[in-house]
């Protein structure tokens, strides 16, 4: 690999779930300017056991779920997010892990966090593009997100009426305003589902995408650390030995 | 509510860009990649790379330019300039852009509009409108049908039907009156097609264009401001974001536009001869009361 001396000491490439729906360069563009590689993943086991992985989204809600069940990615996602390996989703990323969208009525999410997705309301153009602010929750404590512009692209979100059961299933969230609140972004320990396009939000995205590194490679050590007991997973993307 | 962006267009003819752009300390530069990243750093909320070329081998160059400018900068790209087919689309896409803006192609083929949108997403797929202020524009339509250019029958079709049913909502009067002062003109201006403007802008959100890149031909290289009448009466009726693009020169012309309710403003020029600065007039818009992203 052309670039070993930028990547820290023993990290594996991070793994960029190949969707078929999404672009992915812009996402591994923002990652290599961090100094880190990635690698598309279509192969189920490998993006679970990836030790940092991203779940993009671009397109729409039912093809995305569609082939997310065909490559059985959708198995990976939530063994990822379920035994809080570090993973980060992206737009309709953020809205996959939901239970569903109004954009595809019943057509199940991974329900890895409670909520639907809707239609933003009338009176605002439809989608939303550009840039809007973020700001952490009152009472939510210090997170990964701090207030700042971030770049969206989306005509669904989740409202930040229905954050409630989220944040009682242990998610932190971030709103913004567009015709209402809705809720920006979502984290839990290492796991980071952001609304907006963290790769295109320049200075802001680029900072918050180095502290979700910083978080989830400790979070990986602490995990190697509790592998030589033997109850962590073979991490099999090339690990530190 | 989102912020009024921003958005430096570079023309790019053979993967490098025309149009002179000077930074006060970059040395005549026709590298793309080096110019997004200095618009970036001056503040851009997004960037156009509008690719002038005629050839084919001049395309796959660009290619290159969207790959390392991708490389280079951390905000929306957008990509436009001789797209024929939603296979252009995906090499675009798969270079780096995160949006394509198709014009010419789509008024002979209104439908690419809709494959793009369905393939990738209406957020990734904007129509960019070039409208020509022509006064006598139905009359022409109806009395000498035989005049009009062929092949854009379909959507003179499909522009006419948009209008229909827009005449069954309130704003109707008003639209319809100014669908008439404008038409949509293909091949980098040159070529009339007797498809109204504003009714093919709407046409094209239905279809799945998630954003409208509408420029103003008469005001394009003016710097006497956006054609405000014509943004005005775009941004009543389209239901997506409107991009307006032509004419602009000083603060006050795309404070202007805003307030004429484009949700982004389009510039080459004046960015590119550094006349005026995004920080400087990120600044000035702030200042008359807009939400505008820092810098």
């Amino acid at each position: 690999m052309k670039n070993d001396k930028s990547i820290p000491r023993g990290s594996a490439p991070i793994a960029v779930a190949r969707t078929g729906v999404a672009n992915l360069a812009s996402v591994r563009a923002a990652f290599a300017r961090l100094g880190r590689v990635t690698a598309p993943a279509s192969d189920p086991v490998a993006f679970a056991r990836a030790p940092l992985a991203v779940l993009p989204g671009v397109g729409a809600f039912g093809p995305a779920m569609d082939a997310l069940r065909a490559s059985e990615l959708d198995l990976a996602v939530r063994e990822r997010v379920e035994a809080g390996r570090p993973t980060l989703a992206i737009c309709l990323g953020f809205q996959l892990l939901l239970e569903g969208s109004e954009e595809a009525p019943g057509v199940p999410g991974l329900g890895l966090v409670p909520g639907v997705a809707r239609r933003f309301g009338a009176g605002v153009p439809i989608p939303q593009l550009g840039w809007n602010r973020v700001v952490p929750d009152a009472g939510s404590g210090v997170g990964l997100v701090e207030e700042g512009w971030a770049c969206f692209a989306n005509s669904y979100r989740l409202g930040s009426g229905e954050a409630a059961l989220a944040r009682a299933a242990g998610w932190r969230p971030a709103s913004a305003e567009y015709g209402g609140a809705f809720v920006a972004t979502l984290e839990r320990g290492p796991s980071l589902a952001c609304q907006f396009h963290p790769e295109l939000s320049g200075a802001w995205g680029a900072a918050l995408l180095r502290r979700w590194l910083e978080r989830a490679d400790a979070a990986v050590a602490t995990a190697r650390g509790t592998e030589l007991e033997g109850r962590w997973p073979t991490a099999a993307a090339g690990g530190a030995r | 509510m989102s912020a009024l962006r921003i958005i430096p267009c570079l023309d790019v003819k053979a993967g490098r860009v025309v149009k002179g752009v000077r930074f006060r300390d970059l040395a005549d530069s026709g590298d793309p990649a080096a110019l997004a990243a200095r618009y970036e750093e001056a503040g851009a909320d997004e960037l156009v790379l509008l690719d002038v070329s005629a050839t084919l081998e001049d395309r796959k160059a660009a290619l290159g330019a969207v790959r390392a400018t991708r490389a280079a900068v951390g905000i929306p790209l957008c990509v436009g300039g001789g797209l024929r087919s939603a296979g252009d689309a995906a090499h675009l896409l798969e270079a780096g852009a995160d949006k394509v803006a198709v014009n010419s192609a789509a008024l002979r083929n209104p439908a690419l509009i809709q494959e793009i949108a369905a393939r990738f997403g209406s957020q990734c797929c904007v129509l960019a409108v070039d409208a020509l202020r022509a006064p006598r524009f139905p009359e022409t339509d109806a009395a000498r049908p035989g005049k009009l250019s062929p092949g854009f029958g379909a959507a003179r079709d499909i522009a006419g039907r948009a209008l229909e049913r827009l005449a069954a909502g309130a704003a109707a009067a008003e639209a319809l009156r100014a669908s008439a002062a404008w038409e949509a003109v293909a091949d980098a201006g040159t070529l009339a097609t007797g498809v109204p403007a504003l009714a093919w802008a709407l046409a094209g959100a239905a279809l799945g264009a998630g954003e409208i890149l509408l420029t103003s031909v008469d005001r394009d290289g003016t710097a006497s401001g956006y054609e405000l009448e014509l943004v005005a009466a775009a941004a009543r009726i389209l239901p997506v974001p409107l991009v307006a693009s032509g004419g602009a020169e000083t603060a006050e012309h795309f404070l202007a536009g805003a307030r004429a309710g484009a949700r982004a403003l389009l510039a080459a020029g004046v960015f590119h001869a550094g006349r005026l600065t995004i920080r400087d007039l990120k600044r000035s818009l702030m200042a008359g009361g807009l939400e505008l992203r820092p810098c």
